[in-house]
């Protein structure tokens, strides 16, 4: 016999007699205001967001958020003319030197703040994190109020990977003090369009 | 820690506390994170509701262990993972040494996975001339004090600044005396970029696999995971069979209940589901048994597998908190170590149930409604039965059971009671009597109530 085959047939012996999964197990959160709730828990996290009328507005605060940032890379078409390299690579390791990532966030939660981001936002699965700074473009129709609600739009199989980031990279392993940028991102800006 | 003499849980703890000013930090510390787990909790109204369907959904698990595991091999396979199975810590280990040789590496990095850890992956790979690094902080930090980590959320919460401060100074040539979390984290990071960069295989942990979709979900607030296995060309992930669960769907409610219990965090920074590997790479799960299936087949111990790892339970531990995470000499320490630990090798982890004051502030904290402090009661009996008991409890209860079997000895044990408290109380307030550390002996009574009794009914 084999390891699986061991390992199956005593799992199989020990296990209990069948209990049926909770069909009651997703909730209904209700906020005043989806956006408003997204951005006091993303503040909380240590991000920032600002909520804007367009493209034109998002470019003229990367501006003074980023002044005279090399290495930017963008995956919005509506942005390229501020990329100077890109997420398109074929390693990986390329990224290495990226300042700042500037992607599109298709789907949010508002009672935590998470933004969920798969290979079709992300040339690179590393982006996000290799990158020093990070910069997530949302729109305010795709907050859903939480994580129940994110799931059933979501196929989490759709591309190979996907994540939801919350925030900047952080940790408190240093006697509980909290450090923003640990290994990812050093900040997040997330730009809310209508 | 392995290759010294091990305390039992109380010893240790005498030794922790012998710097007062270092436990009352570490006490206050771990309370300052409940109490963020707290206001995280008041802020979700269904907290308890969420917390009984998860505690449903893996009871469920449990139950359908067997179909669930297989289910998750196909789709995984289906996705282009390849799935290994250990029986135990060594097929683990050489299942991950194997696939190391076969990458053509001689170095891994690797992210937070408590299962390497009961395994003793680390000491595997460095005696076979593997190089391993940790990139979590925390567990970095004592990865280069040769310490084990002591708590499973935060590796280094028993140390200090400066002592990590010395530590990077010694390894990272960070300057001496430097003890701003800012700059030492800066250091790490910087040092840890160069080593994400330049390693071919990453190994990370798994928090949760679904069967539905064969793939899985990995938390981490550093990001750490994530440079690792997206920049190396092999990626393998550690995982207990337990942490299977059904569908997708259920992520909803054990990721709103993981950083909440954990940190009082809304969510971790990153919460990666990977479900195949990206193109040129090569993607592992090492599916392990490890004395698991003997727990599911224990009726009154089975539901520990329900674990979701958030640290809740050590973190509200009055006992924890005062005794520190090396006093449990066993990789996951606290209440949920001491129900599980016993599994693992009942002699040698026999004092563990005993290092709880059965308050249950564990069990009410327990995101999945594990009923940890009946456990910890309920493992106590089975020690004892089983002779594993410490000595100088059977000694002491034998000698109890004789007293209160016998009316006349024992108010002849109560009449000697009395008396050595009134005139001779050095011979029971002194160091050799473990009541009495930390403890005023009580006034004596005048008289016993039997004696009361019959006073009083002859007036």
């Amino acid at each position: 016999m084999t390891t699986r085959d061991q390992m199956l047939a005593s799992i199989k012996a020990n296990q209990p007699a069948l209990l049926p999964t909770p069909t009651n197990f997703t909730f209904m959160s209700v906020y005043p205001d989806l956006t408003q709730q997204f951005i006091d828990v993303l503040t909380f996290v240590g991000g920032a967001a600002l909520v804007v009328p367009d493209f034109a507005s998002i470019r003229a605060s990367l501006h003074t958020q980023f002044p005279n940032m090399t290495s930017v890379a963008t995956t919005c078409p509506e942005l390229t003319d501020l990329a100077d390299v890109t997420m398109n690579v074929t390693d990986p390791h390329e990224l290495s030197g990226l300042n700042l990532a500037i992607i599109e966030g298709p789907l949010a939660v508002a009672e935590n703040a998470a933004i969920w981001v798969d290979e079709r936002q992300l040339p690179q699965r590393v982006a996000p994190m290799i990158t020093q700074y990070l910069v997530i473009i949302i729109r305010q129709s795709t907050i859903v109020p939480n994580m129940h609600d994110a799931y059933k739009l979501l196929n989490v199989d759709e591309t190979g990977f996907g994540t939801f980031i919350c925030g900047p990279s952080k940790t408190a392993d240093i006697e509980q003090s909290l450090v923003i940028g640990a290994h990812g991102a050093r900040s997040l800006m997330v730009y809310i369009l209508p | 820690m392995n290759k010294q003499l091990i305390l039992d849980h109380a010893d240790a703890a005498v030794e922790f506390n012998k710097n007062e000013a270092k436990v009352d930090w570490h006490d206050e510390t771990l309370w300052f994170v409940r109490t963020k787990r707290d206001r995280a909790v008041a802020q979700i109204p269904e907290w308890e509701q969420l917390r009984e369907a998860a505690s449903q959904i893996k009871n469920h698990v449990l139950s359908n262990m067997h179909d669930l595991l297989i289910q998750f091999e196909e789709n995984a396979a289906r996705n282009g993972i390849k799935i290994h199975w250990a029986a135990d810590g060594d097929e683990h280990n050489a299942i991950i040494l194997d696939i190391i040789k076969q990458a053509g590496a001689n170095r891994m990095v690797k992210s937070k996975s408590m299962l390497t850890e009961e395994c003793h992956l680390n000491q595997f790979l460095i005696d076979k001339g593997i190089e391993v690094i940790d990139s979590d902080l925390g567990e970095r930090i004592v990865q280069m004090r040769n310490e084990p980590p002591s708590h499973i959320v935060l590796p280094a919460i028993h140390l200090t600044k400066a002592e990590v401060g010395e530590t990077f100074h010694e390894h990272l040539g960070t300057e001496k005396g430097a003890t701003d979390p800012q700059y030492l984290t800066e250091a790490a990071r910087q040092h840890l970029r160069e080593t994400f960069l330049t390693r071919k295989v990453a190994l990370t942990g798994v928090n949760f696999a679904i069967a539905e979709t064969g793939g899985f979900v990995v938390c981490t607030n550093e990001g750490n995971a994530d440079m690792g296995a997206h920049l190396a060309d092999v990626h393998i992930a550690a995982m207990g069979f337990e942490k299977i669960i059904p569908r997708a769907e259920h992520l909803g409610v054990f990721l709103r209940l993981l950083a909440r219990s954990a940190t009082g965090q809304p969510i971790t920074t990153f919460s990666s589901h990977f479900h195949r590997p990206r193109p040129g790479q090569e993607m592992h799960i090492v599916i392990v048994d490890n004395g698991r299936s003997r727990q599911l087949g224990r009726p009154d111990f089975r539901n520990s597998l329900k674990c979701i790892r958030c640290a809740a339970c050590l973190n509200t531990c009055p006992v924890y908190r005062r005794s520190g995470g090396f006093s449990y000499h066993s990789a996951v320490a606290g209440p949920i170590g001491s129900i599980l630990a016993p599994n693992l090798d009942m002699k040698k982890n026999a004092d563990l149930p005993f290092a709880s004051t059965l308050c249950g502030s564990c069990s009410n904290v327990c995101p999945v409604k594990i009923d940890i402090h009946d456990q910890l009661y309920k493992w106590r009996q089975v020690l004892m039965k089983e002779g594993y008991g410490p000595g100088s409890k059977t000694v002491a209860m034998k000698a109890m059971a004789t007293v209160l079997e016998s009316p006349r000895l024992y108010r002849m044990a109560g009449k000697v009671g009395r008396g050595v408290l009134r005139f001779a109380p050095i011979t029971v307030e002194n160091g050799l009597n473990p009541w009495y550390n930390q403890r005023e002996m009580p006034e004596p009574p005048s008289e016993s109530f039997h004696d009361w009794y019959v006073n009083n009914k002859k007036a």
